[in-house]
């Protein structure tokens, strides 16, 4: 930072202007500390992201094209984007109906609950369950030769594969991508059911209102921008997972970050590293369309808050 | 609007192995203003949660406008609330916090827009309608919180200690408020605190309540001058604590003769005075001697070391603090009201 602002601090730490008037270089002393933030956002955000933006603008012979963009609007391609989108609306509706009445249910058991405790360090550690482990525990249960699926084909006659090897494809992640999608809704969504006080209820009350319109005309609309804001959070993180469905479908590429796995590693379809860069490309717009959805939401309640 | 009388009849209520209420008897007339003071734990917010409709009683009547609604809902009891802190709905402006009640009445939007005016303006909040509650100071919220209480009409209006979030000076003139809006609208209202000064300051009558029950209940005066108890005594305002003995219907009490509050054995006793009850002179020959005193402004508080190392506290004008300067010896008299005494 070269321009120094006015206030105390900076006549504090060090004078911002030297005298003679020359600006000083080099950044101020109590920039310090956020400097490894920047330093990781610099190397894990921006220059990955300015590498996939230069490369779905180039094409292999270095030159800008427009062919990888082009691309995107292949029928494959745009059918991985849809079942990528599908796939992670129907997890985050999902995970976010049933993460939000098990958050209720956890904030109605008392703040300093057994329950409580239990139920969200089980989320803290569910919520980061994904990848091959928890791909493995399908397979392992619900899988074609899992205890659950043999059980029930064995003891109760139930063969849940009988319409087709569903875990394996886009039920089969909706399924998975559910597991790891309520504890997180628990978690992002806990803060803001503990915001409710029981004051504006009883308020409601004593004016004449039932609880229905309590539902109606207050809590739910106090509840619903972050229930919404937490359903999109939970919509990037499915559309944005990559190591769960890599371990779980082993044939074919429903979803985009398995078609730009194909693009990258394929041996078969060579040359097309910037055509996955340009699919990444996309999803940097879709998750960006997602959190501008965010800020709004963000927006709208500051207003509401202390 | 049509103000109720009140009655609460043995009331009980039990939380575990805690009594919240030990058969709580109240009457309050149609327009008055009482207010239930008592510690921590004593029960007067379960008793005001109780008649709010909020809590249910495990026995007792609840009798408003001649009428029993112990199993009248919350919502259909026709009362309006102040909490504490925190119960404006922060996503609705002033005003439509304070429409919130008369929307439920299906009163038409300029009803309630009329009548939203009238209160805010009652409340001196008439320019902050539009303001959201994070937009307002703490006092200026729980005027909009009175607002909302007041804009339904209600026959009874419960305050559950609305002041003691605030801090003490705006604490002195919103009390002040209340009381001058309680008498504009005539409301019957329960005031629920633990501030003893706010209790005698805005209350008709005042109800001190201790471990479930109604210890006293009178006016500020009564309550203050001839408390019934050696709790009141304690509770309400300051006290010496000092021995005397009980002899037919007076104590002697510093070589004092006092005349008692109820009926009590002849005895040793320790007798509650009042500081304002103590006079203290300066006296080269008297066996007290002054080692503190502190100014309060109009008044002053004189602490006195008696033999027996037994101290007492006169409360004396502040203009008399230079003829008592620290170390004086000082001759402590003790004027003839009646006192409260403890076994």
């Amino acid at each position: 930072m070269t321009a120094p602002s006015t206030g105390t601090l900076d006549q504090v730490t060090a004078p911002a202007t030297p005298r003679g008037g020359r600006r000083r270089w080099w950044p101020r002393r109590d920039l310090l500390g956020v400097l490894p933030f920047f330093v990781f956002v610099t190397v894990f955000l921006l220059i990955p992201t300015l590498v996939v933006v230069i490369g779905a603008f180039g094409g292999d012979d270095g030159r800008p094209t427009l062919d990888n963009v082009a691309a995107l609007a292949d029928g494959y391609i745009v059918d991985a984007f849809v079942r990528s989108i599908t796939l992670s609306a129907v997890t985050a509706v999902l995970g976010a109906a049933l993460g939000a009445l098990i958050g209720y249910a956890v904030v109605t058991a008392g703040p300093d609950s057994l329950v409580r405790r239990l139920v969200t360090s089980a989320c803290g550690v569910l919520a980061q369950f994904g990848g091959v482990t928890l791909a493995f525990a399908f397979i392992a249960t619900l899988g074609l030769s899992g205890f659950v699926t043999v059980f029930l084909r064995d003891s109760l006659g139930i063969d849940i594969f009988s319409g087709g090897v569903w875990l394996f494809d886009l039920p089969g992640l909706v399924l998975v991508y559910t597991y790891f999608q309520i504890p997180l809704m628990v978690i992002v969504f806990l803060p803001a059911l503990d915001g409710i006080r029981p004051q504006w209820r009883e308020a409601t009350e004593s004016l004449g209102g039932s609880t229905w319109y309590y539902w109606r005309h207050v809590a739910g609309p106090l509840l619903a921008p972050a229930f919404l804001g937490s359903t999109l959070l939970l919509f990037a993180n499915a559309f944005s997972a990559y190591a769960t469905a890599a371990a779980l479908v082993s044939q074919g590429s429903p979803i985009v970050p398995l078609q730009i796995r194909s693009a990258l590693t394929s041996e078969v379809l060579l040359g097309r590293e910037n055509l996955g860069k340009a699919m990444a490309l996309g999803m940097v717009v879709v998750v960006a369309l997602v959190m501008w959805l965010y800020g709004l939401l963000q927006r709208r309640t500051s207003r509401w808050l202390d | 609007m049509t103000s109720a009388g009140v009655r609460l009849e043995g009331l009980r209520r039990q939380f575990g192995s805690l009594r919240a209420l030990d058969g709580l008897d109240l009457d309050m007339a149609p327009g008055e203003l009482v207010a239930l003071l008592g510690p921590s734990g004593c029960g007067k917010t379960t008793a005001l949660r109780i008649l709010a409709g909020l809590e249910d009683a495990d026995s007792g009547r609840i009798v408003v406008g001649g009428k029993d609604i112990a199993n009248v809902p919350a919502n259909r009891r026709d009362m309006g609330m102040v909490f504490q802190a925190y119960s404006l709905f922060p996503h609705l402006t002033a005003a439509e916090n304070v429409e919130f009640g008369l929307r439920l009445r299906r009163q038409n939007a300029a009803t309630r827009r009329q009548r939203a005016r009238e209160v805010l303006e009652l409340v001196g909040l008439g320019a902050h309608g539009d303001r959201y509650p994070q937009q307002l100071s703490g006092g200026q919220q729980q005027r909009v919180a009175l607002a909302r209480a007041l804009a339904i009409q209600p026959q009874v209006l419960l305050l559950d200690e609305p002041l003691s979030a605030l801090d003490a000076k705006v604490r002195v003139q919103l009390r002040e408020e209340i009381r001058r809006i309680q008498l504009e609208v005539g409301t019957t209202t329960l005031f629920v605190t633990h501030d003893q000064e706010e209790a005698l300051a805005i209350a008709d009558r005042v109800g001190v309540m201790r471990a479930g029950r109604l210890e006293q209940i009178g006016s500020p005066e009564d309550i203050y001058r001839s408390p019934a108890t050696p709790f009141v005594a304690e509770f309400v305002g300051l006290s010496n604590r000092l021995p005397g003995r009980v002899t037919g219907d007076v104590v002697e009490v510093l070589d004092a003769k006092l005349p008692l509050v109820g009926a009590v054995h002849s005895g040793p006793v320790t007798a509650l005075v009042r500081p304002e009850s103590v006079d203290v002179t300066a006296d080269p020959t008297g066996t007290g001697r002054v080692v503190a005193v502190s100014f309060l402004g109009p008044t002053a508080r004189v602490t006195v070391s008696l033999p027996d190392d037994a101290i007492v506290v006169a409360q004396l004008e502040s203009a008399r603090l230079p003829e008592l300067p620290p170390g004086t010896p000082v001759r402590v008299i003790l004027r003839p009201v009646p006192v409260v005494v403890s076994p």
